[in-house]
């Protein structure tokens, strides 16, 4: 017999559920420039405390500040706004298709468009991406048509994946944008089994893994920490904290570790925290990671803290588990407007340039919705064929799949 | 021509494909410096060098996935999962992602990989260590499955797997490692030597993936089996006297339906043999196809000898493995109703 009182088991709850006034003041935020910059070859052990701050560069007057900063030039920082606005648009236009009818599922972006469109810049033709659903940024800073996505989103005649998978399930190597699984997490390890290659090969292409909070809690991304840790595989690994996964907070996934970029120092990985909203930060971070990997120092992790304003997707409504206004109280803003603001205190933007650029950005997603729909979307116009259906399972179609076209007719 | 044990000719077929191709990799627990539990990469590592042969943590899910990521580079990895039992971590990287890759991907990224894993009864390993999970995987589309029977074919299959722009899996039959076995525990084991498929010729040759071979012409009864399942069941004809046509499939998937086609309709009657257990086994594949394709010349219903649906015991292995009198059993019932 003991004294003890009964167990009791734990289970963690958001700080607030709907109904409720949001509340973030649990997450510690770092003053933007106050988080120091190591030597990219620095002993993963004398870094440690990057796993718990978070590195920001824009402040809150939009100045670019600390050693994180300095990265980008006007042009870059002009062209990434664009980046992100033409996401921003093309999760509009996409949303409202699947509305229509026109698909039957869309995952959007908003509130996330940095993590991805800076990260790419900071890539070289050649190195993959191993993404989720949420990393569309990816395609489009590497020049991957519209028309293209949209086709596929379509599932229509010109999908570039012949109506085989789910919406937003894009595939471009040409772009270094590996096959999106949809299962969540399996790709953390393939992405690492790939930089493996490359160093078995003596090559110079890097891997970059994508994960979400959630997902973190697979089997997949402890292999996935453990082969980069002990391969030095030259991989970035990269966790998009945006706190829910659906419906559940992301203290259901994180457990009783301080942080998910904390994950990694049991491996004796480089864990960073970076503001996922602030364009300049999330770039400055992927170089440095980036660079790391390049030259044969090893594994990085990094944890994007950011917030998916949106619902998950078009099929989940988040104010069934969130307060509504939630998303207007998150302390790391809006990563289009901090940008924005940044290049208008920089003196090479304004808001009448921004509302043109608006303009300009949504007439360009819409002219490429056009031409995709000339090509039919899921329930009307050009289709993938049937016969489709049956290629491509294997490289020479066998006997009893070659029996089953028949039957099916095509 | 040199005889070989199966772990030498699966040796031999590595050795072979590494030394022509350097986007071989071989990997797995225990597989670099000690050369695998079963001895099968003996070697490899000092000969290729510790970028091509190497130890992994024990994480099936991360060998199998790291190499689907190595795959869709462009190596040729040829893992190993030290025993089939160990696969399941692993099952979501083969069938979620392996498997799909190319269909998925429209042919942008595609998955030649190789996962040998030891299989099957017979050697005291209990329910871990004595597993025929094949059924698992000839569910999966986009999967090639194979068990060869003896070192003749373990080589010129694994060759011929390891070349395949597909995944493909790879059960090797451990009780059958160091010679035939046809289920007579009992009795001194006969090793590969004094067998005449222990003859492995040298160098590079290929067993076709999808082809079967006939162990045994005969005219009463067309008997189905892989692996282990062959000896027993030649054993079993031979201790009955039945007058069997023993066909070793080698590959189930693709399967050479041709092959059991012709037989069957010769013979009239089939009998299906394996090791795993019976409900939802392979058997029932092969049992509805045969019907499928063979109604109208069959004289007696189809039988199937399998594992019991137990765990795989292990006091009992001797009872739950089907030996040469069960096996010998259903063939006179096969032929006589």
């Amino acid at each position: 017999m003991t004294n003890d009182a009964p167990l009791a088991l734990h289970v963690p709850e958001p700080a607030v559920r709907p109904g409720g006034l949001p509340d973030f003041t649990n997450v510690r935020i770092s003053t933007a420039g106050a988080v120091a910059r190591p030597d990219v070859d620095a002993d993963p052990e004398s870094i440690r405390d990057l796993a718990y701050s978070i590195i920001r560069v824009l402040d809150r007057d939009g100045e670019a500040v600390g050693p994180w900063a300095g990265f980008l030039s006007d042009e870059e920082l002009l062209e990434g706004l664009r980046h992100m606005m033409t996401l921003r648009a093309f999760d509009a236009r996409m949303q409202m298709a699947q509305r229509q009818g026109k698909t039957s599922f869309y995952m959007q972006h908003m509130g996330e468009e940095a993590v991805s469109c800076a990260f790419r810049k900071a890539l070289l033709p050649g190195d993959m991406n191993f993404p989720t659903y949420r990393q569309a940024g990816l395609l489009i800073v590497a020049g991957y048509p519209l028309v293209e996505m949209m086709c596929q989103i379509y599932s229509n005649e010109q999908d570039p994946l012949k109506g085989r998978q789910l919406p937003v399930l894009y595939s471009s190597k040409e772009h270094g944008f590996f096959s999106i699984s949809g299962n969540l997490a399996t790709q953390y390890i393939q992405a690492v089994g790939w930089a493996m290659a490359s160093a078995i090969k003596n090559d110079t292409k890097i891997a970059i893994g994508w994960i979400g909070d959630g997902s973190t809690a697979e089997s997949d991304f402890h292999a996935a920490l453990v082969f980069a840790s002990t391969y030095k595989a030259p991989v970035v690994l990269n966790i998009v904290n945006n706190q829910w996964a659906i419906s559940t907070f992301q203290g259901i996934a994180r457990g009783g570790s301080g942080t998910f970029a904390a994950r990694g120092l049991g491996f004796g990985i480089p864990a960073l925290r970076v503001d996922g909203n602030d364009y300049l930060a999330v770039y400055a971070v992927a170089r440095w990671a980036v660079e790391r990997a390049r030259r044969n120092f090893g594994p990085t992790l990094i944890e994007h803290v950011t917030y998916r304003v949106g619902a998950h997707s078009s099929s989940d409504d988040p104010s069934a588990y969130r307060p509504r206004t939630e998303s207007d109280t998150w302390p790391l803003g809006d990563p289009v407007i901090r940008l924005k603001n940044h290049l208008i205190v920089r003196g090479v933007w304004s808001e009448d340039r921004h509302k043109q650029a608006e303009a300009e950005v949504l007439d360009t997603v819409i002219t490429a919705q056009k031409e995709a729909e000339r090509h039919g979307t899921l329930h009307s116009g050009g289709k993938p064929s049937v016969r489709d259906m049956f290629e491509g399972v294997f490289a020479e179609m066998p006997p009893h799949l070659r029996r089953q076209r028949q039957q099916a007719g095509v | 021509m040199p005889r070989k044990t199966m772990i030498d000719a699966i040796r031999d077929a590595m050795d072979v494909m590494m030394g022509r191709d350097d986007t071989v990799v071989v990997f797995g627990e225990d597989v670099g410096y000690f050369g695998g539990v079963f001895r099968a990469t003996q070697g490899l590592q000092a000969k290729y060098g510790k970028s091509r042969c190497f130890d992994t943590p024990i994480s099936e899910l991360g060998i199998v996935g790291a190499a689907v990521g190595m795959a869709a580079y462009g190596l040729r990895p040829c893992v190993e999962i030290q025993f089939a039992d160990y696969i399941y971590p692993a099952y979501d990287q083969i069938v979620s992602e392996a498997a799909r890759l190319r269909y998925r991907s429209n042919g942008q990224f595609t998955c030649p990989l190789v996962v040998r894993m030891p299989t099957g009864g017979g050697i005291f390993g209990g329910q871990t260590h004595s597993q025929s999970p094949e059924a698992l995987f000839t569910h999966v589309s986009g999967l090639k499955t194979v068990v060869p029977s003896n070192p003749s074919d373990a080589k010129g299959l694994l060759i011929a797997a390891i070349e395949d722009p597909d995944p493909v899996i790879f059960l090797e039959p451990k009780r059958l490692y160091n010679g035939p076995f046809d289920g007579h525990h009992e009795r001194p084991v006969t090793p590969w030597s004094k067998h005449e498929l222990g003859e492995v010729p040298d160098g590079h040759y290929t067993v076709p993936l999808g082809k079967a071979a006939i162990r045994r012409q005969g005219a009463a009864v067309t008997v189905l089996a892989y692996g282990t399942m062959v000896y027993v069941a030649e054993a079993a004809a031979a201790e009955t006297r039945v007058d069997a046509e023993i066909i070793d499939l080698r590959t189930l998937l693709p399967l050479d339906l041709e092959a059991i086609v012709a037989s069957v309709r010769k013979t009239g009657r089939c009998m299906i043999v394996h090791e795993a257990t019976l409900t939802s086994g392979f058997g029932a594949e092969l049992s509805a196809l045969v019907q499928e394709a063979c109604f109208y010349h069959l004289e007696a219903p189809i039988t199937r000898v399998a594992g019991w649906d137990t765990p795989y015991p292990h006091a009992q292995e001797w009872d739950y493995f089907p030996g040469p009198a069960r096996v010998g059993r259903a063939l006179l019932e096969t032929i006589e109703p």
